[in-house]
This record gives C-alpha cells, structure tokens and sequence, in this order.
C-alpha cells in the first residue's frame, strides 16, 4: 500500500514539470474539457433531477405530522442537494463514468506503446496525458456539481407539486429560509478534492497497467473501485473538519 | 553513431542482457536478431532509455547516454525516431495529425512548413491523400508506413525499428524492409532494427547481431550469416529453410 501510494505520490511530481509546448497542453485541456464537462452533463442532469424528487417525495412522506412546518421539506431539499447529494453522488457517478474512461484511454495507450512513443519523442508522458485531464476535471467537476444543486432542488419542487407532497409556495419559503452559506463551501471545497480525486487515481491506475486487454479492463475497475472509496473517505474527512 | 559497451539489464533474479557491447556506424541498416526472449526488444529499450540499464554504457556519438540527467535524455531522444511493434500511432488523431505531432511539440515554424514537412514525410512512404484517415482506418502496413513518417518528422539521427514487419504479409514486409534501407541510405542515419524476419537478414542487414541467451553471440553482415559455421546461429536462420 505504501508503495503504491509512493508511486502516485511520484506520478503527481511528473505532472508539475515544465510543460513542453503550452498551447498542444491547452489544446488537449479545453477537448477534455469538453469530453468531461459537456460529455457528463446528460447523466448528471437526470441523476440530479431524481434525487431531488425522491428526497422530495421521502422527506414529505417521513414529515407528516403537524408539528413540524411543511415549509421544511423545501430546506431539507437544499441542504441535502448542496451538501451531500450532489457533491457526493454526482462524483460517484463520475468516478464511474468518467474515472474509468481516463483508466482505460491511459491504460490502452500503455499496452499500445503510445506512452512509449511519447516518452521517446521528449514528451513527458505523465504530464501531457494527465495534467489536462486533471485541469479539465478540477474546472467542470465543480461546475457539474452546482448544475445539479439547482436541478435536484427544482426536482424536488416538480415532485413535490405533482405528488401533492407540497405546493410551488411552502418549498420556495423553505428554500429560502435559514440558508447557511458555509454549505456552499463545504460543496465545492469537496467538488474540488473529488474532481482531483477521479483524475488522479484512474490516471494513476492506466499510466501502471502492465499486460494487456485483460489488465487494462482491470485497471479500470480499480480505478472506480478505489476512487469510490476515497470519494467516500474524502466526504467524512471534510464534513468532520468543516461542519 | 552509437556505441554499446557491456549493456547489463535484470529484471528481478532474470539477467536478461548479460553485458552485450557494439558499434551502429551512421548510414548503415543494423538488424538485431535472435530468438524469442533473447533480449532484443530489451536491448532497444534499453538504448532508446525506455529501461534503465543495471550497468553498462551507452554513447550517442560520443554522448554518454547512462548518465545522463533527464533533460539531457530529452534532448537526446528529439534525435531519435521510433517505429514501434504496433505502430503506437494515436488513436485519436488523423495521420496528418501523428506525424506533425512531433513537429508539434518541438518545431517553432508555422502551421504551413509543419503541413510541408508532414507532406514531405508521407510522401517519402508512399502514403499521399492519406492525410485525413484515422488509424483504425488503415491496413497494418499503412500504419507501419505512418510510425516511419512520424519517426522522421524531426530529421533523426537515429532510427529504431522493433519488428517492423511483425503481422505484415511477406510482399508488405519487403516494402518497408526496402523504406528503412532507403531511408537509412538517404539520411545518413544509424538505424537499429530488431526482427525475426530472415528475409529482412537477408535483404538489408548491413550489420547483423545475433543474440542467444542475453548475450551477442554472433556479428557481421549478410553475405558471411550465409556462411557463418556457428551452430546456434545456423540453427536459427535455417529453421525455416531460406534459400540464401
């Protein structure tokens, strides 16, 4: 495990050096921009809108007593979207999406001796290959994951007038109510160390595949499998120190 | 020129090269031959510092390659030129697009003496309005045909092949054989390359060195391979019974 860490420790060194060209770098940052950021949208937007809408439905469902205001689903709606559901199941989603993609594009470019061939023209492989897919992730990630705060907290607003659950008026006052701004910055505080989390370790599990087909398959899994975990580990990290 | 002197390399317990030392001149076609395992794509490897080497040094005309920094190995490999097994061309980019590559990265010209260059390099291997395709829209040849024009984009001074001709058809196998003979003659360049292919041997080897066990166990040229008295060598270019 040390070893491996020590190994993805050296690979992030790799990707701070000089780099050769800055306009073939800036190239390749804005195609992966596009690639992750436009390329997620679709998947983000629809997780987004049904997590909304289910914590909508689950909330009214779990809330009905007199006691508590009706108001209340409308806040709980926003602080679970900003807080945790957006930031922490949008980058699962990505992690799996996305992470794999990087893992096995790397890795095939392994088995295939292009990391060879860039390393004997000059070119620093590491940086070339994974620094704007790291820049690309750290921009559209953050990105990707306020677009989905709006659209769970608008799916919870459809759910809940279509269910019955509450009105268009009672989920805009619990919106609205007692908003606590440090929720924005714990959301995007963890935006940006997951975005840098699904660059780095599906890079770090495709620039090592050694093999073929088989290990570059593997690698991929790894790459969710591990990214999943410390996404997760990220999340109760920064929720301790934070909130 | 390079020169190789007592090249050592192990992986773990498996001594793999056991201190193989030579000379490549400029201008001259250098096959390395020998077995599967000998240590061949090892050696190249070694040379072109895709592996560090577990001694033993190698000189680029006169450039101790083994001790040199990183930045310095950089500079070094702008002069090197490498047609890889399987081509190694980027999936992603057009054939016009791998071989400016290169030219890319390290040419401070314009996009139209690039697009010259580039013109100039396909055309060299026959490859005219090839320009647009992709890689996965070629024929094996094809991309062996584009790794060559690539590797040349930069003007090497040196070229490595690493059987260039596996997977090719034995009339594709003479055409590229006959390329890098051509191109070797024409530039003036050291070209090192690594095959099983006896009819490469018998064709354009210049300078053939035949490795058995991790170590060079034979050496010289295409007319005394035929009349060589080493058993292991003859046991090897005679398995498939070519008729020098």
């Amino acid at each position: 495990m040390f070893t491996q860490f020590g190994k993805y420790i050296l690979l992030l060194r790799q990707l701070f050096t000089k780099p050769e060209n800055l306009s073939m770098y800036w190239k390749e940052t804005t195609r992966e921009m596009v690639a992750i950021g436009i390329g997620s949208l679709g998947i983000v937007s629809i997780i987004a809108v049904f997590l909304g809408a289910v914590t909508c439905v689950q909330t009214a469902f779990q809330l009905v007593s007199g006691l508590v205001p009706i108001t209340i689903i409308g806040t709980i709606v926003r602080d679970s979207a900003i807080v945790e559901l957006s930031p922490t199941i949008t980058c699962l989603v990505l992690v799996g999406k996305v992470g794999s993609n990087i893992a096995s594009e790397i890795g095939t470019m392994r088995v295939t001796e292009q990391i060879d061939a860039l390393e004997i023209m000059g070119v620093n492989p590491a940086g070339y290959l994974i620094l704007p897919k790291v820049i690309a992730s750290l921009v559209t990630i953050p990105l990707l994951i306020m677009i989905s705060m709006a659209l769970a907290i608008t799916g919870g607003l459809v759910a809940g007038h279509l269910s019955g659950a509450i009105n268009y008026t009672d989920y805009l006052d619990g919106i609205r109510d007692g908003f606590i701004p440090l929720l924005l910055v714990v959301a995007m505080v963890k935006a940006v160390l997951f975005a840098f989390i699904i660059s780095t370790v599906s890079a770090y599990f495709g620039f090592y595949t050694h093999g073929g087909a088989l290990e570059v398959g593997k690698s991929s899994t790894k790459s969710v499998v591990y990214g999943s975990i410390y996404i997760l580990f990220t999340d109760y990290i920064v929720a301790q120190v934070l909130l | 020129m390079i020169e190789i002197i007592d090249i050592k390399k192990s992986f773990g317990e498996d001594e793999v090269l056991k201190g193989i030392s030579t000379t490549f001149k400029p201008g001259t076609t250098n096959l390395i031959i020998g077995s599967s395992g000998s240590g061949k794509t090892t050696l190249i490897k070694c040379m072109v510092g895709l592996y560090d080497t577990n001694g033993g040094d190698i000189l680029y005309d006169n450039r101790n390659f083994s001790e040199m920094n990183r930045k310095s190995k950089k500079e070094i490999r702008k002069e090197i030129g490498m047609l890889f097994q399987g081509s190694a061309l980027f999936d992603s980019l057009t054939v016009e697009e791998n071989v400016m590559f290169p030219l890319n990265m390290f040419a401070g010209t314009t996009h139209e003496e690039k697009l010259e260059r580039v013109n100039s390099c396909l055309s060299r291997v026959n490859l005219e309005n090839k320009n647009n395709l992709y890689p996965s829209e070629l024929s094996g040849g094809m991309k062996k045909r584009v790794g060559i024009a690539r590797a040349l984009s930069l003007n090497p001074k040196y070229l490595f092949c690493d059987e260039p001709n596996s997977g090719l058809d034995p009339k594709t196998s003479i055409v590229i054989d006959k390329l890098i003979y051509e191109i070797t003659q024409e530039l003036n360049i050291t070209t090192i390359v690594n095959t099983h292919d006896m009819n490469s041997v018998k064709e354009i080897g210049d300078n053939i060195l035949f490795l058995h066990q991790g170590k060079k166990w034979w050496e010289g040229n295409k007319k005394e391979i035929a009349h060589t008295d080493n058993a292991v060598l003859n046991d090897f270019i005679f398995a498939n019974n070519i008729n020098w």
